[in-house]
C-alpha cells in the first residue's frame, strides 16, 4: 500500500519537473533579445523543413478528406432531399475541426518527429556540447529557429489545407454529383462566419503549432544519447503531441462555442 | 540545395497559405456581405417574433436589403423590439412601408420582408415601422385550424342529431 502511494508520488513527481525543465527550456529559447537579422536564414530553413516540406502530405490528405466529407455529407443529405446544404457542412466542418486536428496530426507526424530526431542525433553526436565549447548558444542557433518555424508553418499549412479540403468537396459534390454550384457555394457564405468560424479555426491551429513544436524541440533535446533513447523520443513526441492535440481541441472548442 | 531556391520556396509556401486565406475570406465565408458598411437603424415592435434571430436577412421584394442588428422586449408592451440595420443603398424606403416576419420555405428560417407604402417621405436612421405583422406559429394555426373544423362539425350535427355535445 505504501509502496503504491510512493509510486504515485514518484511518478507525479517526475511529470512536474518534467513540465517544469520543459517550461525553463521554452523560455529560454524564445525570450532573449532579438538580435540583427543574420539569423533570418536559420530561419528559412527550418520553414523549408517542416513547412515546404509538409506541404505534399498536407495537400494530398487535404483533397481526400475534403472529397470524402463531401461524399458522406452527400449521401446523408440526400435523404432529407437537402443536398443544397452540402457546401455548408464541408465549410463548416473542415474549418471548425477537421482542417486544424488533421493537419496538427500530420505535422507531428511529419514535422514534429523530424525535429525530434535532428535535434537527439546532434545531441548524441555531442554537436550541442561542441557548439558551447565554440561560444555559440545553441539554444539560440538551433532551438529558437525551429521553434520558431514551427509555430509559424503550422497556421499556415492549416490554411492551405482547408481551402483545398473545400476545393475537393466542391469537386465530389458539385462537379461529380450535381449538386447545384450556386447553392453549394452561397449556402457555404451565408453560414460561414469569418471570425467565428476561419479565425478561430486558425488560433486553434497556432495553439496546436505551440505545443507540437516544443514538444518536438524539448524531447529532442532531453533524449538519452543514444540510437535506443532517440528512438523511444521520437516516438514519445508523436504519441504525446496527438493526444496533446486532441485534447486540447476538445478544450479549445468547448471555450469557443462558450463565447469566450 | 542552396540558400537562394530554399528562400524562394518559402516564399512561395508564404503566398500559397495567403491566397488560401483569401479564399477562406471572401469565396467561403461572409466578409464581404454588410461588414461595416454604410447602414442605418430603424425599429420595429413585433407582437411575436416566432423564432426569428439576429443576423436575419431583411429583404424588400426578396432583394436583401440589410439584417437583424438586435432583438429585446419592450418592458411596458411586453412587444418584441426588433432593430433593423438597412444598407444604405436602400434608402428611399418609404416611411409607411409595412415590416411582416415570414418564414424561408416551409422548416427554413425566419426573415423579415418590408412591403413599400406609398408616403414620399423615406425612412431614416431611428425611425420606427408602425404597421407590423407577427411571426406565423405553425401551431397555433393548426389550433385555431383544429378548432374552426371541430365548430363546422358540431354546427353539422346540431340540425342533424344530438350528438353535438360529443364533438
Amino acid at each position: 500500500m505504501i509502496a503504491f502511494v510512493q509510486r504515485v508520488g514518484r511518478v507525479g513527481l517526475s511529470i512536474c519537473t518534467e513540465l517544469g525543465s520543459a517550461s525553463f527550456f521554452l523560455s529560454k529559447s524564445v525570450w532573449r533579445k532579438p538580435r540583427s537579422g543574420q539569423k533570418l536564414h536559420l530561419l528559412a530553413h527550418t520553414l523549408f523543413n517542416s513547412g515546404v516540406l509538409s506541404l505534399p502530405i498536407i495537400i494530398v490528405s487535404a483533397l481526400f478528406i475534403g472529397m470524402v466529407v463531401g461524399l458522406q455529407g452527400f449521401n446523408i443529405l440526400n435523404k432529407f432531399s437537402v443536398t443544397s446544404e452540402l457546401g455548408q457542412m464541408v465549410a463548416l466542418s473542415v474549418v471548425r475541426e477537421l482542417g486544424p486536428v488533421v493537419t496538427a496530426l500530420l505535422f507531428a507526424g511529419r514535422a514534429g518527429s523530424a525535429l525530434t530526431a535532428e535535434i537527439g542525433l546532434m545531441k548524441a553526436t555531442e554537436q550541442l556540447d561542441a557548439m558551447e565549447m565554440m561560444g555559440v548558444d545553441p539554444l539560440g542557433r538551433i532551438m529558437l529557429p525551429r521553434l520558431l518555424g514551427g509555430f509559424i508553418s503550422l497556421p499556415l499549412l492549416t490554411i492551405i489545407f482547408c481551402a483545398i479540403a473545400i476545393w475537393g468537396g466542391d469537386l465530389i459534390g458539385v462537379r461529380w454529383l450535381g449538386v447545384d454550384a450556386g447553392a453549394f457555394w452561397s449556402n457555404m457564405q451565408s453560414s460561414v462566419d469569418f471570425r467565428l468560424d476561419v479565425i478561430n479555426g486558425i488560433i486553434k491551429s497556432a495553439v496546436f503549432g505551440v505545443v507540437i513544436t516544443w514538444m518536438a524541440v524539448y524531447q529532442g533535446a532531453s533524449a538519452i544519447p543514444t540510437a535506443e533513447g532517440i528512438s523511444h523520443a521520437t516516438t514519445r513526441t508523436v504519441v504525446y503531441s496527438s493526444l496533446i492535440v486532441l485534447g486540447l481541441d476538445f478544450v479549445l472548442t468547448a471555450m469557443m462555442m462558450g463565447g469566450w | 540545395m542552396g540558400q537562394k531556391s530554399i528562400e524562394t520556396l518559402v516564399g512561395f509556401f508564404i503566398l500559397l497559405a495567403i491566397a488560401g486565406l483569401v479564399m477562406l475570406a471572401f469565396q467561403v465565408s461572409n466578409l464581404t456581405t454588410y461588414q461595416g458598411s454604410d447602414t442605418y437603424d430603424v425599429k420595429a415592435q413585433f407582437d411575436n417574433i416566432g423564432d426569428l434571430k439576429v443576423r436575419a436577412p431583411v429583404t424588400v421584394a426578396g432583394v436583401k436589403v440589410g439584417q437583424v442588428a438586435s432583438i429585446s422586449l419592450d418592458p411596458k408592451n411586453y412587444r418584441a423590439t426588433v432593430t433593423l440595420r438597412l444598407d444604405r443603398s436602400a434608402n428611399n424606403i418609404p416611411n409607411d412601408s409595412s415590416a411582416s416576419i415570414l418564414t424561408a420555405g416551409l422548416l427554413g428560417s425566419n426573415y423579415i420582408s418590408l412591403a413599400p407604402g406609398f408616403a414620399e417621405q423615406f425612412l431614416k436612421s431611428g425611425d420606427s415601422i408602425s404597421e407590423t405583422h407577427s411571426a406565423i406559429i405553425l401551431e397555433q394555426m393548426i389550433g385555431q385550424l383544429l378548432f374552426s373544423v371541430n365548430k363546422d362539425k358540431s354546427a353539422d350535427t346540431d340540425s342533424g342529431t344530438n350528438d353535438a355535445s360529443k364533438s
